[in-house]
This record gives structure tokens, sequence and C-alpha cells, in this order.
């Protein structure tokens, strides 16, 4: 297949028309600005919509109003953006609507800096909004991993019936770098037929809401959502485990971090260390059984988390880890990105201290 | 022999169950109004209404088209990416005061200004009426309210807001009318306006609104009769009823 050079917000934005989106509204936030740049060019010219909304708040609205009747609909943002969007990722997955959400993480909190981080795992992972809940995240590494992702997360939502967020970071939104198109197909397309698009289809009346006011009846909305979960864990986690067979150290880093990690490997592996990588792709639904037997290896010495903040996914590490070996972190936040050289220096000392 | 013939009948346009509201509140004669025009002008099959947060929130269990429930405020927004991605459907908001003046005045106005082609139906009772009597950005001066327990006073609270008249600068707003449904005359207005709104939307020229000037008896402390009486002598007063704005009537006396 050839290869081609892109950028990578572009790369994601044009992979979602490519994937079958047909509704992008977005608000300028650095450093996710090329996609709605992008979306307002060529989603037009594909035959669907573009919208530059008045807030993140907005916008993500928008897209609860077209998912709701039934089109494939997307926003992106950036870390602060995002917390505005939480209100309306609450309000999709309570309402079973697919939708993706792109967040390319910068420095925070608050309005912090424009630089890559990763801070913004907690806000991903844990409920994306008010009340139980959770959305699939999907965390690439590379340009090429975030462009077939997008198709993985237009597909996943469709199946669940749920919001979907690329998380990414400034570095994997601002950088180029040489990819395959390797879907020429869109997405696979469901059946929507709750899609509250006139009752001209089926002569039947939608009405797409989240308001459950008896109690004991919205109890039994979340148990179902709480078992659609269960399958996700199930069927839908997805990881990267390099070199971690036989390894001295495990290295667990997701996105960005774990190409700057791979490079302390290679100076770990010059001074004698065997260090794998585990990169989760899933952050939500995290591969704790994955790690857990990967650690579980008497090799394993420790399981060192790095992350550009200040020790997120590290609690989902030690989760999987549930205290049967050291679980280090070395991290650098607030829109510092950790160099190989300084992973590679806490490995050494932390297989030093654990001998 | 008899001869039974059928003078009036539920529209097909209402559910057949009953509706949550309180004596006296004209959101059941509103919700009727709709309902009565979209089975007239034969839009029921192509009506998708966003419902808002507030006492309206189950207007989808009501009327029989498909409906969305919105986020407090965001209706216009979430009318924006229906009525975008499906241009031919009939998209009406529905929102109160709180919904559409205060937590959601970002959204109405942007939606205005880029004269998206829905309809906006404003319920203003200068009132929160599902939260229990809070002051609204509507609350008349000296109106007493939960959070404004000796009445608005505009030096603390700011004046009433007229969105009808600050939304009709707006360039993308096409047609724009405060109406009541207080008395059959009044009825009988509204009822035309939500016919032209409907039908200026299908002709596809702008946002189309309609603030419906309405009661609440329950939050207001007064009976049914008053809160109809007070509506008409003092809210229509500051809120003044008729045509705001209209571009279809500037073409026509060019």
């Amino acid at each position: 297949m050839k290869k081609e050079l892109w950028k990578g917000n572009e790369a994601i934005a044009e992979a979602a028309i490519r994937a079958g989106c047909r509704a992008y509204f977005g608000y300028p936030i650095t450093p996710q600005n090329e996609i709605p740049e992008y979306m307002s060019k060529y989603m037009p010219e594909a035959g669907g919509v573009f919208v530059q909304a008045e807030s993140e708040l907005a916008a993500i609205n928008m897209v609860y109003g077209a998912a709701a009747t039934g089109i494939r609909a997307m926003t992106s943002s950036s870390s602060p953006g995002i917390s505005l969007k939480q209100e309306g990722i609450s309000y999709l997955l309570a309402s079973n609507l697919p939708a993706v959400i792109v967040n390319m993480m910068r420095g925070g909190p608050g309005l912090g800096t424009i630089q890559p981080s990763q801070a913004d795992y907690f806000q991903a992972t844990r409920s994306p909004g008010h009340g139980d809940g959770h959305m699939i995240v999907l965390a690439p590494n590379s340009i090429q991993e975030a462009v077939d992702l997008v198709w993985n997360a237009f597909e996943l939502a469709d199946k669940y019936l749920t919001p979907v967020m690329l998380l990414a970071d400034g570095m994997i939104g601002q950088m180029m770098e040489p990819i395959v198109w390797k879907r020429s197909q869109p997405a696979t397309e469901v059946d929507k037929p709750w899609a509250a698009a006139g009752r001209e289809g089926d002569g039947k009346t939608h009405f797409v809401t989240s308001l459950r006011l008896q109690s004991a009846q919205n109890e039994q909305f979340v148990y179902a959502l709480e078992k659609r979960y269960a399958i996700i864990e199930r069927d839908e986690v997805r990881y990267e485990a390099s070199g971690c067979e036989g390894a001295d150290l495990i290295i667990a880093a997701f996105g960005t971090t774990a190409r700057i990690a791979a490079s302390a490997a290679r100076r770990l592996e010059a001074e004698g260390i065997k260090a794998g990588i585990f990169r989760p792709i899933t952050l939500w639904p995290f591969p704790y059984d994955a790690l857990r037997r990967l650690a579980d290896q008497n090799s394993v010495k420790a399981v060192l988390t790095v992350e550009m903040s200040l020790g997120q996914m590290h609690q989902d590490v030690r989760l999987a880890i549930e205290g049967s070996k050291p679980t280090p972190f070395y991290g650098r936040t607030g829109g510092m990105v950790p160099e190989p050289k300084a992973i590679a220096q806490k490995a050494a000392e932390v297989l030093r201290e654990v001998k | 022999m008899t001869m039974t013939q059928i003078v009036y009948e539920r529209s097909k346009g209402l559910q057949d169950v009953e509706t949550h509201y309180c004596p006296g509140c004209h959101h059941g004669i509103i919700h009727k109004l709709i309902a009565e025009t979209l089975s007239e002008m034969n839009l029921l099959d192509i009506a998708v209404g966003i419902c808002p947060v507030g006492c309206a929130v189950l207007a989808g269990n009501y009327i029989n088209c498909d409906f969305v429930e919105a986020a407090h405020g965001r209706a216009p927004a979430v009318a924006t990416g229906i009525k975008r991605t499906r241009p031919n459907l009939l998209v009406f908001t529905y929102q109160g005061d709180g919904d559409l003046a205060s937590i959601g005045a970002g959204e109405i106005v942007h939606a205005s200004m880029r004269g998206e082609k829905f309809t906006t139906i404003f319920i203003n009772n200068a009132i929160y009426g599902m939260t229990g009597g809070q002051m609204a950005p509507t609350t008349m001066v000296g109106q007493k309210a939960t959070t404004a327990q000796s009445g608005r006073d505009p030096r603390m609270h700011g004046n009433p807001i007229r969105m009808a008249e600050m939304l009709s600068t707006l360039g993308g707003m096409a047609y724009c009318e405060r109406v009541c449904v207080a008395d059959i005359p009044n009825l009988n207005r509204a009822r035309r306006a939500l016919k032209k709104a409907f039908t200026l939307q299908l002709q596809g020229i702008g946002h189309t609104f309609l603030e419906f000037l309405s009661t609440c008896p329950t939050n207001w402390g007064m009976s049914p009769v008053d809160a109809g009486k007070w509506l008409k002598s003092s809210m229509a007063l500051y809120y003044q009823l008729g045509v705001i704005k209209d571009i279809t009537a500037k073409e026509e006396s060019k």
C-alpha cells in the first residue's frame, strides 16, 4: 500500500470522513485546531455537515442531536474543552447514543499549557461525566494507529450504543508521520430503529431521553449499562506487549509515552537489562488480566508506570498487580515530556532497589 | 333513530395520556395547540421536538411525534444537530425561561444568529417551575420568588430580559412573535402564529421563534383565574404581545 505523509489531526479528520462520519461539530482549541479546519473544508465535500459551534458545550450537544437521529457524528477538543463536553458525554451514554469524541490532551489543570499531556486519564476512564457510566477510551501511539482506531471507534460506538473517546495528546495531533489507508470502506453500519428521525420510517414514535424519573427504573437502566460494560470488558480489551516475556522489568505506558519508553528500553538493553513495554490501547476497559499475567512471571521484578501526569494510569496498574510486585512510578506533568534517558535511569534504579 | 356526529375529538397529535401539569398551567394548552397544528399541517410523521429540562421535560410523552430530550438550555444546539443533518424534518425546541433565557442563553443566541432553520417555542412564565419557584431572568420586578423573597429588585437582579426583542436584532431571525393563550382571541392568534412559524421553517428562511407568555399558579401563589388575569394585566404590559420581527412582511411591503 502507498505511504502518505499526514499530520495527526488532519489524518484523524480524514479518517473520520472515510469511516462514514457525516456530521462534525467543533470549537477551536489548541492543539486540535486542524481537525475543525480540515472538517470545514472536506466534510461538506463528502456530503456531510460541519458546524463551528459557539462553545464545546454546544458542539457536544449538536453531536447529541445528530446522533439521536441516527447520524454518525463526532466532535474533538483538548483538555479544557473536554471538561465542558462532560455534560454532553454523560447525556450521550445515558441516552444510549453512539458518538466519537477526540481529546488531544494538553497540560492542565486549568488553562495550563498547550504542550502534550496525559493528565486527563482519570477524566476519561472513570465516570466521564456525572453518574455511573463509562465510555470506551482508545489511546493510539502513532498517527497510523490513530487513523486505524477511528474506524474501530465508530464501530464500537454503534455496537455498544456508547460514546467512544480517541484519547491522544498534542504530540500525536501535531506531528507528521507516514501512514497507509488500510480500510477502503466506511465503518460497519448497524440499524438504528431507535433513531428519532420522524415516525415516517416505521410508523412508531421515538423518544430519546436520559430521564427516568422513577428511581427504581433508573436503577434498572444503570444495571443494564453495567451488564453492557461487562461485555465490553470481556470482549474489547486491546493492548500491545513487546519484550515482556522473560523481562526483568515491565514498563507500563500508553500513547506517546509508550514510544518514549520503548527508546528507554533500548538504552536499558545496552546495559544488559531486559525491559518489556506493556501498552494499553483501550484505557477503558483496562487490560488488567493481561498485565497481571505478564507481571506474574518470576523474571519480572517490578512494573514501572510512566505517564505524562502525576500518575493516573498508575492506579489501574496497581489494581492489576494487587501488590504482588513493586509498582513504582515515573512521570512528567503540566506539559513536560519525559526523556528516554530519565526513564532508563529510573528503571535501573528500581531494579537496584528490588534486588 | 338517533344520528350521532363527532363534533370534537382528541387531536391525533396528542398521546392518550394524562399530563402532570398543575391546574391553571398553560403548558397543557400550548401542547395541545402544537399537537393540533402539527396534525392539521400533516407534519406529525416528520416532526422532531426537543424538550427541555424543567416542567416540560415529559413533553415527549404527550405530543405524538418523535422527541429528543436535551440537557438544560442545550435544546437549540441539539436542534441544530438534528436539522442540519436531517433538513427534511420539521424541528422545534420547546423551552422554558430558565432553560432558554438563563442557562441556555448562549445556545439560543447563536442558533438564532446562524439562522438555524428550526422553530423555538419559548414558554415564559417568569419563574422556575419544576425546581420550585426560584427567580428566572424573566421574573417581573417586584415579583416574589423563593430566591428573591422580597421580590425582584433591579438594583440587585437587573431588569427582566425580553428575549424575543433581543433575538430579533439578529440577522438569522426570520420571524419572531410574542403570543399567549390566556383567552380565546389570543389563543387563535397563537394558533395562526404557530402555523406561520412552521410554514416559514419548511420554506427554510431562517430561525422562527414564538414566545408564549404563560402561567405558573402554583409558584406564583395564585388561583388559575387570577394567574390568567395577572398574565394579561402585568406580564403583557412589560412583554408586549404581537409580531416583533417578520422578514416576510418586509418583503411584502417593498
